[in-house]
């Protein structure tokens, strides 16, 4: 009970109370240049998270595999060519460099899906798609991973934390990205003063959410007591 | 050359104002609104992205005619991430505690709309002086953007201005503008605020 109860406090964490957009401000531009329709907004979301899960799963696999300092797989082939080194293999200097590239790559196959199955979805996304790459949402839950996979002892994470990490923070992108879209079409009626038109009144609206969502402050510490308690 | 290129001290001007990274653009917004409840995070920030954005510049400015279309966004991503290496490095081994304070925000210079904007729109089309003139008139015009909403936000949520006391000290602090609920409030007033200046001066024009 332990167990799901800190991946369930884990998701929740991710997807609400740290909202990657509205708490650490990653993913800014996609949620203020796509968030004018709910169709379009959501189709976002879901590319997003899927993008977000797929990059959580190759850079914690990447990270715990072969990056880290004295990682299984690098100090095997070190220890294969000279087994008499003592040399402790740290390649984390390569860590940025290889998250870009993983993320690129499933952004491409990510297109390439979309494409395939969905061309209205493709159509609508347009431009917003491959520029999913230099998402920032992606990046940071790749570098959140790496700074817990490197973590020591019991603190360091698991591949299903990762996991969960990837797909909630994802979600709270899509729940974050819905909310401004649903937002903003009703203002479309609204009159709004010149200067504020566009990108400064979708500032003010992001911050007045990000204050709802600081109401969420709190829920993790009470929700733990009653998992807990729950799980005896 | 074309006549209607803009000469590099053109280049230079057009970032700080007229074509200012983030309220004219509004690239480069996650910096903007994640290092700047005070000024000292936001001008380190803004030197880093300035050392990232000069040198991806002019490396891409030097490679430009060897670059492939559809490869040429890779090879910007991986020079800017490679420098983006370089300097989180110096910062953790002669600033750690700054370094610790920006987090994830100095590797997210990596995905920072602005310099792969500029090695796109200018580095990888024009010569050595007028990239790196570009460098540094838009690094000057995102460092301009994010002390003004570091100032208004440290002034008024700690009332204080690169640590020194400014404000009386009966002043309540609004806890809320250093919160992130704060960075999207002061930015969309001060967007709004440019927007209005910038009508404001068109129609006296």
């Amino acid at each position: 009970m332990d167990y799901v109860g800190s991946l369930i406090l884990l998701a929740i964490n991710a997807a609400l109370i740290n909202n990657f957009v509205l708490h650490y401000f990653v993913g800014i531009c996609p949620f203020v240049g796509v968030s004018r329709r709910v169709d379009v907004a959501l189709g976002m979301g879901l590319a997003v998270t899927f993008v977000i899960t797929i990059a959580a799963f190759l850079s914690w696999t990447l990270t715990w595999f072969v990056l880290q300092p004295n990682a299984p797989l690098t100090s095997w082939i070190v220890h294969t060519i000279n087994p008499n080194s003592e040399m402790v293999v740290d390649l984390s200097i390569l860590n940025y460099i290889v998250y870009i590239f993983v993320i690129a790559s499933s952004v491409q196959f990510v297109e390439m899906f979309v494409r395939k199955f969905h061309p209205p979805l493709y159509k609508s996304l347009g431009v917003y798609l491959p520029l999913i790459t230099t998402n920032c949402a992606i990046l940071f839950a790749c570098l959140e991973i790496m700074k817990h996979v490197s973590g020591v002892g019991a603190g360091a994470w698991t591949l299903d934390k990762a996991l969960i990490l990837g797909f909630f923070g994802g979600i709270g992108f899509l729940i974050a990205i819905v909310l401004m879209a649903g937002i903003r079409e009703e203002l479309d009626l609204c009159d709004v003063p010149a200067p504020l038109k566009g990108a400064g009144i979708t500032m003010i609206i992001a911050g007045i959410l990000a204050m709802a969502f600081m109401g969420f402050t709190g829920v993790d510490s009470g929700l733990a007591g009653i998992l807990m308690r729950g799980g005896g | 050359m074309n006549r209607n290129e803009p000469t590099a001290l053109e280049r230079f001007i057009n970032g700080i104002l007229p074509e200012n990274p983030v309220y004219r653009q509004l690239l480069g917004m996650c910096p903007t609104l994640a290092v700047t409840n005070s000024m000292e995070p936001a001008m380190t920030m803004a030197v880093a992205v300035a050392f990232v954005l000069l040198s991806a510049n002019i490396i891409v400015s030097l490679i430009r005619h060897l670059l492939k279309p559809h490869l040429r966004i890779l090879v910007f991503t991986l020079t800017i991430a490679t420098f983006v290496t370089i300097a989180d490095r110096i910062l953790q081994a002669y600033m750690w505690d700054m370094s610790k304070q920006l987090g994830p925000y100095v590797p997210l210079i990596i995905v920072n709309c602005i310099i792969i904007c500029r090695c796109e729109v200018c580095a990888s089309k024009q010569k050595l002086g007028p990239a790196i003139m570009d460098a540094l008139g838009q690094s000057l015009g995102f460092a301009l953007a994010l002390a003004s909403v570091a100032t208004v936000r440290e002034i008024l949520g700690s009332g204080t201005w690169f640590g020194l006391p400014v404000m009386p000290a009966v002043w309540p602090d609004w806890v809320i503008m250093v919160l992130p609920p704060g960075a999207f409030l002061t930015l969309g007033v001060l967007i709004g605020l440019v927007n209005w200046l910038q009508n404001k001066k068109k129609q006296t024009a």
